[in-house]
């Protein structure tokens, strides 16, 4: 019997569900497993695609799948897999997971796989589990890993930390050019897309975000940010938004860009993980009330920062 | 949240168009505090079982309505055992005649709900197959 380890690296649809499964129960083996896995993973063209609630992401993560699967002039066709989060309700824990509903006809493909995941109270607009999700897929040898974030506000971009290729999706009628101007989502993305083209506002939207690149975001680094458009229910635009993504990994590679992205992602990696293997190092020390240091802090009997300073004790 | 998370397919295989059913079943389901995977209209017993075993899922809710039952749960069922996934527990719901129920039930599925089930039946339902705790 192969073990686990050697499923998922032969492609084995089941072992990856199983592990993926396992990654967010965060089981030790698990994480084995993926430490195992390492060495196979860095293959995949690994793509974030966020946005705001009903702009249109699933559809174009459906849309482009169908690109990447079919090829396009100068590029073979490629498997993809695919990770698309949503929210957990922060009241019952639970959560709709309804991504699947954009991507009907992916169904069948053996060159596709597709992952729904809860984001489990992480704000950002990913769970803890989609980083080693993504990298299960790369081994599992999916050539393209497409990473759908949570409907996002202004300020979720942890996706830029994961993805070495960012897309952010517009859609007609979701701001001024004030609201293209105000930081946070809009630097992060390396391809800018305008959806649901088709409708009233896509040319104002689209001149706005022009407009506002050409105010200089991002040019100093060598890649001017495309705006695209698309209408994702039929398919317009989407080979020139699959085009604009094997460019910007051309550059990744070329410039440098890439393994300086990797090299930052494994740091922020790194010091995620410091960070919770100290506190449970902690933890397990015994005799660390943390309940009583909260009551005496809540009864200000001592403040937070002398509680932290004395639990270290 | 440290208590194992269920997670749960809805799915409504056959030609039938009325989903309002799976959606009150999913967001009692959400409001329980399970993961719902809602997959939409119109899925045939290979997309069904396809993204049971992507999905990973503990559980599958099928809503059928359109009297086709006979036909789409013992398919589905024997996908799921084709792909080891003999272990997944499958709920029906909809509109099923009691007649129906024993071959239903032999075929493997792990319960049957008709029109006006309570959704605390089903969430209890479910837990109680999965061996989960009941809340008090």
């Amino acid at each position: 019997m192969p073990t686990l380890t050697e499923r998922v690296s032969a492609g084995d649809r089941r072992a990856l569900a199983t592990l993926i499964s396992r990654i967010e129960k965060d089981d030790p083996e698990a994480r084995a497993i993926l430490g195992r896995l390492h060495v196979r993973t860095g293959r995949a063209m690994v793509v974030g695609i966020t946005g705001a609630p009903g702009t249109g992401k699933s559809t174009l993560v459906a849309a482009l799948t169908r690109v990447f699967r079919r090829g396009t002039a100068g590029q073979p066709p490629r498997t993809v897999g695919i990770i698309a989060v949503d929210p957990t309700s922060p009241f019952s824990g639970g959560a709709i997971l309804g991504d699947r509903i954009r991507m009907r006809d992916l169904a069948g493909d053996e060159g596709v796989f597709i992952r729904s995941m809860a984001s489990r109270g992480r704000l950002g607009g990913l769970s803890h589990a989609t980083d080693s999700a993504a990298r299960a897929l790369d081994a599992a040898g999916f050539e393209t890993v497409l990473i759908e974030t949570v409907g996002v506000g202004q300020d979720e971009v942890d996706i830029a930390r994961q993805a070495p290729t960012v897309i952010v999706v517009e859609s007609p009628g979701s701001g001024d050019d004030i609201q293209a101007l105000k930081a946070g989502i809009l630097e992060i993305a390396d391809i800018l897309v305008v959806n649901k083209a088709d409708m009233a506002g896509a040319e104002s939207a689209f001149e706005s975000l022009c407009a506002m690149l050409g105010l200089g975001a991002r040019e100093s680094d060598g890649w001017k940010t495309p705006v695209l458009k698309t209408v994702a229910t039929t398919g317009e635009g989407v080979d020139a938004l699959a085009d604009a993504v094997h460019r910007h990994c051309g550059y990744l590679r070329a410039t440098g860009e890439g393994e300086r992205r990797e090299r930052e992602r494994a740091e922020a990696d790194l010091r995620d993980r410091l960070r919770e293997l100290l506190f449970a190092r902690w933890r397990e020390g015994g005799r660390r009330d943390l309940a009583e240091m909260a009551r005496r802090v809540a009864a200000r009997e001592c403040s937070p920062e002398e509680a932290v300073e004395k639990l270290l004790e | 949240m440290n208590a194992p998370l269920i997670r749960v397919l809805i799915a409504k295989p056959g030609l039938d168009g009325h989903d309002r059913g799976a959606k009150v079943i999913a967001r009692a389901l959400r409001d329980a505090g399970m993961e719902v995977i809602y997959t939409g209209l119109r899925q045939t017993p290979e997309m069904i079982a396809d993204a049971a075993l992507q999905e990973d899922v503990d559980v599958i809710g099928l809503s059928i309505l359109s009297g086709a039952h006979g036909t789409l749960v013992p398919r589905v069922m024997r996908l799921l055992r084709d792909k080891g996934l003999g272990s997944v527990k499958v709920f029906v719901g909809g509109i099923i005649p009691d007649a129906d129920i024993p071959d239903l039930k032999a075929s493997g599925v792990a319960g049957v709900f008709g029109p006006g089930t309570p959704t605390t039946d089903v969430v209890n339902a479910i837990r109680h197959v999965l061996g989960a705790p009941q809340p008090g």
